[in-house]
């Protein structure tokens, strides 16, 4: 005979709710203080990226990207820019692959710094959070004396780079990457052995590996489980197999190692930079293929040619051949992928977004199942949820 | 001890040097610019600057509003940080209306204010088709500055009970 | 089980008589396979030794006015070691129909409610096919071509309101 079930209590959590980091809403069923249920609603942030990348230019498109997963913006852009220059079949110059990774490799240090000061608030943690939203600005700082915008750069370009690297850029990003390799080890000092926050984060949010891939779940999440699996290194873009970097893997699947591998990767991060820096090659920025890039305004205004390329560019865009192309990047929060489909007319005429956290969240309920509701804060928290991505 | 007429005007003096003779609604409006709590509210990438100008290098406290309610009960401005969807909008208005009066909205950047780069079918093309807004930040997303000259803007607002 | 073509090889040999259509793009190989035995083939590439993909991605496109209209877009990836394969099925008519991969990825499920609300397209032994992206009362499926985009005419300043999205037009393929 089956044992009578306890009653259980439905509530609600959001989608207005300070550790949700955003707009997410579960609504959640508990036995007791135990959930037995958990159904996380989407949706709320959805705005209609791929329908309204369909009715644009490719170069044109190339503000959305930004704008859909705003903490790592440039590994981002990066990632639509690929999925363009695969589907023409073209490589940009050496330079602008360099400066592309260093560019994505400190987007994922300030990710990774956002996901530490947020998931150290819902700890409560409040200094932590200040701590790292300032170390965010000083890497946002060089972002705009990149691009000129501190968050939605548009600064890379189909072929390469929008303009050349700014003076100073190299010496500035050493010295903030010195800066960083003590700060890493400060915050190290102050969480990792901290008891308060071992207590809330070891054993909690449980990932098991076959889970994990069930859900097709990727980046810190997957790899806190303990499965190798970096597109960096499986699939290789932009020239990242010529660096050399370690993938830090977790083993028990909980907040705990999904916060170690982040913090090792922002580790990483930094090798990878110093070891781009190193090897930062001269030469062009972006292609001289004048039916793909716009014409360098030097040459505007000495030839009616360079104008001609331009108007036709900007008033009409490219024209791709018939075909469909997958490019993904490791963004901070897993495989972040541009599927275009391309009709050969100047719009794409399917852009799909794979988005890294719509499957990472999926694996939630797994995670807090038999927990208790604080842990839920720590598990969303963990998975470094990013709702405009999940939305879309 | 008794007090002659000498001592009363010295009295009277020094209560007057001491007192400063305003209207209530003034003084009302006084303290509440200088105390004005956001609801924690964030949308989109807006609400990362959002985040940035209630952290240390900004430091909103500066004017008085660091305290972010979780609670919209306890706030009485609502920073729509970002694009508001479709579906959003009734949970929107939904925490608009449980926020106790007096209140108000900043549309902070492009989205919020008039639907910036996207038109479509999924969002709402400006949120003052919701809620009334006070003021609205331009930029996308605008830089902490510009969300605190909004936040001046207001107190501004505010101080003269809405009038310009 | 190491690349692509001996994945298609395997794919021939489990299922004879599959009428596979093997395409090459850029170094990406999709498979297209009929709708009504797409699950079977999903089946078969999911317990490949050696490789045991994941499902990273499904979506779908809409062809319209083609016909047949739609296509669902399986993307399958191996860890290690690291392969991807792409497999596709057509689907005809205004309300098209094929079988839910739940039971092979879990993580489908999401997916699938997506492809649903913003295709129409419906997934048959989904749990719980229900629109998950766009609010429960909502009409239509945006992502369909004959779906328009409902921008509001923007004003510029002294000039008559105009559509961004038209703007610039769309322009037909080179020859």
């Amino acid at each position: 005979m089956p044992e009578p079930r306890a009653e259980t209590l439905t509530i609600n959590m959001g989608p207005q709710h300070p550790a949700t980091h955003g707009v997410l809403r579960l609504v959640l069923e508990l036995e007791g203080e135990v959930i037995v249920g958990a159904r996380p609603i989407i949706g709320y942030l959805h705005t209609g990226f791929e329908k309204e990348m369909e009715n644009r230019t490719y170069h044109q498109n190339i503000v959305f990207p930004a704008r859909i997963e705003y903490l790592a913006t440039f590994s981002e852009e990066m990632a639509y820019v690929l999925a363009v220059e695969k589907l023409l079949g073209i490589t940009p110059p050496p330079r602008a692959q360099v400066a592309r990774i260093i560019l994505a490799e400190l987007s994922r240090i300030a990710s990774h710094l956002v996901f530490l000061g947020s998931s150290a608030i819902d700890v409560n943690v409040t200094s932590g959070f200040m701590y790292c939203l300032q170390d965010r600005e000083e890497v946002l700082d060089i972002f705009e004396t990149v691009s000129g915008q501190r968050m939605m750069h548009g600064y890379y370009r189909i072929g390469g780079l929008h303009c050349d690297l700014p003076d100073g850029f190299e010496a500035r990003v050493r010295r903030l990457t010195e800066g960083l390799a003590a700060r890493i080890d400060e915050y190290d000092a102050l969480l990792t052995d901290n008891l308060i926050w071992r207590k809330r984060l070891e054993g909690v949010a449980v990932l098991t590996p076959q889970t994990a891939l069930a859900y097709g779940c990727t980046g810190p999440v997957l790899r806190g489980s303990g499965v190798n699996y970096d597109v960096r290194k499986a699939f290789p873009y932009s020239g990242y197999e010529q660096f050399e970097f370690d993938v830090p893997l977790g083993s028990n699947g909980d907040a705990f190692d999904r916060y170690l591998v982040r913090m090792e990767e922002m580790r990483q991060s930094r090798r990878i930079i110093l070891q781009a820096l190193d090897r930062l090659p001269g030469g062009p920025v972006c292609l001289d293929d004048r039916k793909i890039a716009l014409p360098p305004r030097s040459e505007l205004v000495r030839g009616m040619e360079a104008v001609i390329h331009h108007f036709k560019l900007v008033s009409e865009g490219m024209h791709p051949p018939v075909g469909e192309v997958y490019a993904a990047v490791e963004s901070p929060r897993g495989e972040k992928g541009y599927y275009l489909v391309s009709d050969g007319s100047n719009r794409p005429s399917r852009v799909r977004v794979r988005a890294a956290t719509f499957n990472n969240l999926q694996a939630l309920p797994a995670m807090v199942f038999k927990g208790s509701v604080a842990d839920v804060v720590v598990a969303i928290a963990s998975i470094d949820v990013v709702l405009g991505d999940v939305d879309r | 001890m008794r007090t002659g007429p000498a001592d009363t005007a010295r009295a009277v003096a020094e209560v007057e040097r001491g007192v400063l003779t305003t209207t209530v609604d003034r003084m009302v409006a006084w303290a509440r610019r200088g105390s004005v709590w956001p609801a924690s509210f964030g949308l989109a990438c807006c609400a990362i600057e959002m985040m940035c100008t209630a952290a240390a290098r900004f430091d909103l406290a500066r004017f008085g509003s660091e305290i972010f309610r979780a609670s919209p009960r306890q706030a009485d401005l609502m920073i729509v940080s970002g694009r508001v969807s479709q579906k959003m909008a009734p949970v929107l208005r939904h925490i608009y209306d449980q926020m106790l009066e007096p209140k108000w909205v900043i549309a902070m950047g492009d989205c919020a204010s008039c639907g910036g780069v996207f038109n479509n079918y999924a969002l709402v093309q400006g949120v003052d088709k919701v809620v009334p807004v006070d003021v609205y930040v331009a930029g996308c997303p605008p830089r902490p500055e510009a969300l605190m000259h909004g936040f001046i803007m207001l107190q501004e607002k505010i101080a003269t009970g809405g009038r310009r | 089980m190491t690349d692509t073509t001996a994945l298609v090889g395997l794919l021939r040999k489990r299922l004879p008589d599959l009428d596979l259509e093997v395409a090459e793009f850029r170094g990406e190989v999709t498979v297209m396979v009929p709708a009504g035995r797409a699950f079977e083939a999903l089946s078969a590439l999911r317990e490949v030794p050696m490789w045991l993909p994941a499902l990273t991605d499904l979506t779908a496109v809409d062809r319209h006015p083609a016909e047949p209209r739609f296509e669902v877009v399986y993307l399958l990836t191996g860890y290690e070691p690291p392969v991807r394969l792409r497999v596709k099925a057509r689907l005809q008519g205004e309300t098209p129909v094929i079988g839910s991969v739940t039971t092979l990825w879990p993580g489908a499920n999401w997916l699938e409610r997506e492809v649903y609300d913003l295709f129409g397209i419906r997934f048959v032994g989904h749990p719980d096919l229900a629109r998950i992206l766009m609010p429960d009362d909502w009409e239509g499926h945006p992502l369909r071509k004959d779906y328009s985009l409902t921008e509001e005419p923007v004003q510029f300043a002294g000039h008559t309101p105009k559509v961004p999205g038209r703007i610039i037009p769309k322009s037909p393929p080179r020859r």
